[in-house]
């Protein structure tokens, strides 16, 4: 994420005219810092500001395929694959591991559940309320990760 | 059994479709953008329609049989086509969503951006769709086999026949109400003969001893030979194949946004989780009081037997009959959802024949009854494969197919087309090679034979081996947009940003065709009232999207000229449409 194409948004405009339509390649950035003492540069205002304030936001980031629009986006696209591998983990120390524990303890099927054997309790009941549960759950978190996601990106643009 | 009630109520139900979907396509001409901008569809009815596509007839009558005839393993069988939506709903459900793909092959052309890919996942949709048509078929021959003594095939050419009429004049865009509609119909279908039934069953003393039905190798798990691979491997294909079957994804689309897909999701998993412990109760019950059923080689049936095993006269033909309804409404909307996707892709990515609107639709329509005539002559082939093991070998192809590209494709930047294709040609070839095995009986002994009556603890690991590794080696592959599509696919809608310029549709232009009404009519294209399809019986969302090739804008792009590939330029997206769905 710290690498060259990384520019801090605010030190963007130096080598340039700040003002447009904003649209502004990496590239060129990058590009426009080496030669700057060869080339002709109209700085219009102080560079110290650039650097404090953000005027760009961090949609914008992610619309130019900025190393740091990209890292954004990872990071909602890691919570969102951390959620559903920690439901996918929960389903298979469960329910993925009852063929195992069936034949591990063969001795389950003789205990009886309201006079049902206890396989077909958790292969029926147990298992479609465990799903049911999952998914829930999994909706609930995905959202608040969403949201959390989108509360970044309002929380960094100016007057939003 | 010849019982004029259940012959009464299958007329009845197939009246009754054909009357909802006459309802619903006068409605969604009202409501034009039911389907395209996929608004007002609340996830309740939108589960019930996917629940009602979902509930086949090997969910109907396959499972109960199959519990009679093999016990508790087969409890797996409800379990993994339930827990199949619930890996969709935490993997795919909201990415699909938002990708904007009306079906897979429009979903591997986003991602992967290479044609070659589309149609391999178009003929790859072909042959899992004719795999899972087949069974319903069956039983559509089954049911009236049982209920008439009418051989087979009239059974099977009676829903063929309802199925082209349900789908010709509409198409798709008809049969949503009827699937929700056929959801409910299964359900009660199920339920109310249940009580009775068990009322009937508690009662019985005159039983057969019990000891000599309930034996160990059926109450117990895990008896017989190779159970636990077998098992396993059955988990896993039920798991994983959900994901990709072609009718399933059709209708994540009909969702307003990705939200709305997990809620939708979630209610799927209420709905089909309630619906799955009722064939199980038939199976036990079947045990009990029918278990001669397994020995004549009729396990398929015993849900439509009971009735009369337990009652007589009136009541046990009422109960017959309200059974074959819900038998009838299983495979009618199954096959008529399977029948629309496959023959929407037939008629748009193999095809391909007459460029304008007309000719699109009689593409479709031709595919559609093509697509019917081959799934018959398919069936009588294939007439030895038990109902519910041919749908676990179509779970198993797709499990090996759709399932790598699609999580690979979501959630990994790195997979490139070069190791999608090679991925899906290997687990498509081991899975399809499994099924022809199976089918014509070639191999079934030893190891060999238990890996391929259940390949997909196999084939499902080497598929995604297989598109890791490819997708390493060919890194330069990578798609352009790959990044953009990543953004598309998990930004929630609301968040304005620049999600590309793709669009299914335009793959469906040809080069060349002029467009006379480009730029003015962008304004009304974006908001997805697509006037081709309010005004005809354009068949759709999975059909539509193929068949309505309008010389129109495109829909959310960003540029109005004619394109073939389905994107802009790069220049094109390099700055943020106006055109793109933004909210502030």
């Amino acid at each position: 994420m710290t690498s060259r194409g990384d520019t801090p948004p605010g030190a963007a405009p130096r080598g340039r005219m700040p003002a447009g339509d904003g649209r502004r390649p990496s590239d060129g950035a990058r590009g426009a810092g080496e030669p700057r003492g060869r080339a002709r540069v109209r700085v219009t205002s102080p560079r110290t500001s650039a650097a404090r304030t953000r005027n760009v936001s961090i949609a914008s980031e992610i619309d130019e395929q900025t190393r740091l629009g990209e890292v954004y986006i990872t990071s909602l696209m890691r919570s969102q694959l951390r959620l559903a591998l920690g439901v996918l983990l929960v389903l298979a120390s469960t329910l993925g591991l009852l063929p195992l524990l069936f034949r591990a303890v063969p001795g389950v099927s003789d205990v009886q559940v309201l006079g049902v054997p206890l396989p077909w309790m958790l292969l029926t009941v147990v298992a479609f309320g465990e799903i049911i549960a999952l998914g829930w759950f999994y909706v609930r978190w995905s959202e608040r990760n969403e949201d959390t996601f989108s509360d970044l990106l309002d929380g960094d643009e100016p007057g939003a | 059994m010849n019982n004029s009630a259940s012959i009464v109520a299958v007329i009845l139900v197939s009246l009754a479709s054909l009357a909802v979907g006459a309802f619903g396509l006068r409605v969604s001409r009202t409501m034009s953008d039911f389907y395209v901008a996929s608004r007002g569809v609340s996830p309740v009815l939108n589960a019930s329609a996917i629940s009602g596509e979902y509930l086949s007839a090997a969910s109907f009558l396959g499972v109960a049989g199959l519990i009679l005839a093999r016990g508790v393993d087969m409890l797996w069988l409800p379990i993994g086509w339930t827990a199949g939506y619930l890996l969709l709903l935490v993997f795919v459900a909201a990415p699909l969503r938002r990708s904007g793909a009306y079906t897979l092959p429009d979903f591997a052309l986003l991602r992967l951006e290479s044609g070659v890919a589309r149609r391999l996942s178009s003929l790859l949709v072909v042959a899992i769709g004719l795999l899972y048509l087949i069974p319903q078929f069956q039983g559509a021959g089954l049911t009236l086999r049982t209920l008439t003594g009418a051989p087979s095939w009239v059974g099977q050419l009676a829903v063929a026949v309802v199925v082209c009429l349900n789908v010709l004049p509409g198409g798709m865009r008809s049969v949503t109400f009827v699937q929700a509609f056929h959801y409910w119909l299964k359900l009660l279908a199920l339920l109310t003969p249940l009580f009775l039934l068990l009322g009937a069953v508690s009662n019985r003393s005159d039983d057969p001893d019990l000891g000599t039905v309930f034996v160990a190798d059926w109450v117990e798990p895990l008896r017989g030979d190779h159970a636990l691979y077998l098992t396993y491997s059955l988990v896993l294909a039920t798991f994983l194949g959900t994901m990709g079957l072609p009718h399933v994804v059709v209708r994540f689309y009909t969702n307003r946004d990705g939200r709305a897909a997990r809620r939708t999701t979630l209610a799927v998993l209420v709905l089909l989780s309630g619906f799955y412990l009722l064939p199980v109760v038939y199976g036990v019950i079947g045990r009990r009081v029918a278990s001669d059923l397994v020995a004549a080689g009729r396990a398929d049936s015993v849900v439509l037997e009971l009735p009369s095993r337990l009652f007589e006269g009136p009541v046990a033909e009422g109960l017959t009959a309200l059974l074959a309804a819900g038998a009838f409404a299983a495979f009618l909307s199954t096959s008529t959802g399977l029948v629309v996707s496959v023959a929407g892709v037939v008629s748009q990515d193999l095809v391909r024949w007459g460029a304008g609107h007309r000719q699109g639709i009689r593409a479709f329509r031709l595919s559609t009854v093509g697509v019917v005539a081959v799934a018959l002559s398919l069936t009588v082939v294939a007439a030895g494969v038990p109902v519910a093991h041919a749908v676990e070998l179509t779970f198993a192809v797709a499990a090996s197919t759709f399932c790598p590209m699609l999580l690979l494709g979501i959630w990994w930047r790195g997979l490139t087309s070069p190791g999608a294709i090679a991925g899906m040609l290997v687990g498509g070839g081991l899975s399809m090679g499994a099924v022809v095995t199976t089918t014509f009986g070639v191999a079934t002994t030893g190891w060999f034979g238990v890996v391929m009556q259940q390949p997909a603890a196999v084939s499902v690991p080497l598929a995604f081996a297989t598109m890791v590794m490819v997708s390493l080696a060919t890194r330069s592959h990578t798609p352009e947009h790959v990044a953009r599509t990543m953004v598309r696919l998990h930004a929630p809608e609301h968040i304005d940003l620049n999600r590309g310029s793709f669009h299914p549709e335009r793959w469906y232009r040809r080069p060349g065709v002029p467009h006379p009404d480009g730029p003015t009519d962008r304004g009304s294209g974006r908001t997805g009232d697509r006037p081709a399809e309010a005004t005809t019986g354009a068949p759709t969302v999975a059909s539509v999207a193929p068949v309505d090739v309008r010389p129109g804008p495109c829909v959310e792009g960003t540029s109005d000229g004619p394109q073939q590939p389905a994107y802009d330029s790069p220049g094109a997206t390099a700055h943020r449409p106006g055109t793109t769905a933004r909210r502030s």
